[in-house]
């Protein structure tokens, strides 16, 4: 199969790469990237463990090809932290253990600044709702939860 | 990897994925790609082609179209269901967003795509049959409208011709009063079990029309006409209800699967029917 050459920012770097077609993004970002926080759960689009931000708004990478990001920018979980060390809502995570096993964290923590990003101090009732998306396999959502209010709060500093 | 091999093919303009289609009778047009790419990962399909349409400008509008709306073929779902003009125009849509899947799928996920993908389960499609919703179909042969009533044909099937894009969507202003949709799933935004979408007009107290349509409960959204001919004629009040409960029960024929036998599903139609005709109705007033 021919691959097709494809352009777009990760983390704010720009990659250029030659690929199969079939290629999803989250594969992309893991087996040629070597971007490996982005977790691969369900490949169906249900789970939420792949989110990424695409151009600013969150989307599962395992729904996405490679091909179709010529231009777009994505942002992963390694792209999150500032060069002062965690991004607010990581740290959120860190401070109320909002993880168990940890599998699901990076697509929830994509989703936590995403839903901060779109709520001014978001409730439970609200993050419960938005996470709709996002599932963790431990159960462990009510820290889940008690994370993204605190990371959205420190967000808004 | 885990899709099967395809070939993979940027369309630039609607044109270009018309010529595409036309040339290769084995393409599958690419839209979100939240239900086709979820497919193909599990290889419950293997197009031998993609279109992808993601990259054509100007096919995203959400417009006034005389009292009515045109929505263009790749508006996504987070677009449509927010847009004020919906809103105004064709609130039962808005409505039925509340149900439709979760955010970061709706990000991407387009409303043509979702209805050319015709999902027996879908939600989409109850609401263009109980609107009267017109999809337009495009190729290089020329143009036609077909009416949401004749589009789908069964499970995954509609009247799209295989050289075809719908290219538009054209809802109508509201010609009836009340409205209201209504579904059970096992997860909110999740499959449905059970959908159903109605449409009411009422004058001096007697229901003049009527539409209500099911989901989830048959090979593709259909009007349950018995129910509406229960409604029509008088006011709506418990005896109009439970004809109407029961008239949608009878009418349809439901399969039994791991989430829901055949006479829940029944159960859940006549429920559905009565919440959403009450809540129809309550809006005519």
């Amino acid at each position: 199969m021919a691959g097709v050459s494809v352009t777009f920012t990760v983390n704010g770097r720009e990659v250029t790469a030659t690929v199969d077609p079939r290629t999803l993004l989250v594969h992309f970002l893991r087996e040629h990237l070597k971007l490996t926080g982005t977790h691969i759960g369900c490949d169906t689009s249900q789970c939420g463990a792949c989110t990424v931000h695409l151009d600013g708004r969150p989307a599962k990478s395992c729904a996405l090809l490679a091909v179709q990001l010529e231009g777009a920018e994505v942002t992963t979980i390694e792209g999150v932290a500032g060069p002062d060390g965690m991004h607010p809502m990581q740290a959120a995570f860190k401070e109320h253990h909002g993880l168990q096993c940890g599998f699901c964290t990076p697509g929830m923590v994509m989703m936590g600044i995403d839903i901060a990003n779109r709520h001014e101090a978001p409730d439970e009732a609200t993050i419960r709702r938005e996470l709709e998306g996002n599932l963790c396999r431990c159960t462990g959502y009510h820290n889940i939860v008690a994370s993204i209010a605190a990371g959205a709060s420190s967000m808004r500093g | 990897m885990k899709p099967a091999r395809f070939r993979y093919l940027r369309a630039a303009s609607v044109n270009d994925a018309l010529q595409a289609l036309a040339e290769n009778p084995d393409a599958q047009i690419l839209a979100g790609g939240q239900s086709l790419i979820a497919m193909m990962n599990l290889r419950l399909v293997k197009p031998a082609c993609l279109i992808d349409i993601n990259r054509i400008s100007n096919i995203g509008y959400i417009d006034e179209d005389g009292d009515g709306v045109a929505i263009g073929a790749l508006a996504r779902h987070n677009d449509v269901k927010h847009s004020p003009l919906i809103r105004e125009r064709c609130p039962l849509l808005t409505e039925a967003y509340e149900s439709i899947a979760h955010h970061t799928v709706r990000n991407r996920g387009t409303l043509g795509g979702n209805l050319c993908h015709a999902d027996p389960s879908s939600e989409t499609p109850a609401v263009m049959v109980a609107t009267g919703a017109t999809l337009m179909l495009q190729s290089l042969r020329g143009q036609r409208e077909v009416g949401a009533e004749d589009f789908f044909l069964g499970t995954y099937e509609t009247a799209r011709r295989q050289d075809e894009m719908l290219t538009e969507i054209r809802l109508p202003g509201r010609r009836t009063d009340g409205w209201a949709f209504a579904e059970i799933s096992n997860r909110h935004g999740d499959f449905a079990i059970a959908v159903i979408a109605t449409t009411l007009r009422i004058e001096d107290g007697r229901c003049e029309a009527a539409r209500v349509v099911a989901s989830g409960v048959g090979e593709h959204a259909a009007r349950l006409e018995p129910a509406e001919e229960a409604l029509i004629g008088g006011p709506i009040d418990d005896a109009r209800l439970d004809a109407a409960a029961a008239a949608a029960a009878g009418a349809v024929d439901p399969h039994s699967d791991s989430h829901a036998d055949a006479a829940y599903r029944r159960d859940a139609i006549a429920a559905l029917t009565r919440r959403t005709v009450r809540r129809a109705a309550a809006r005519c007033d």
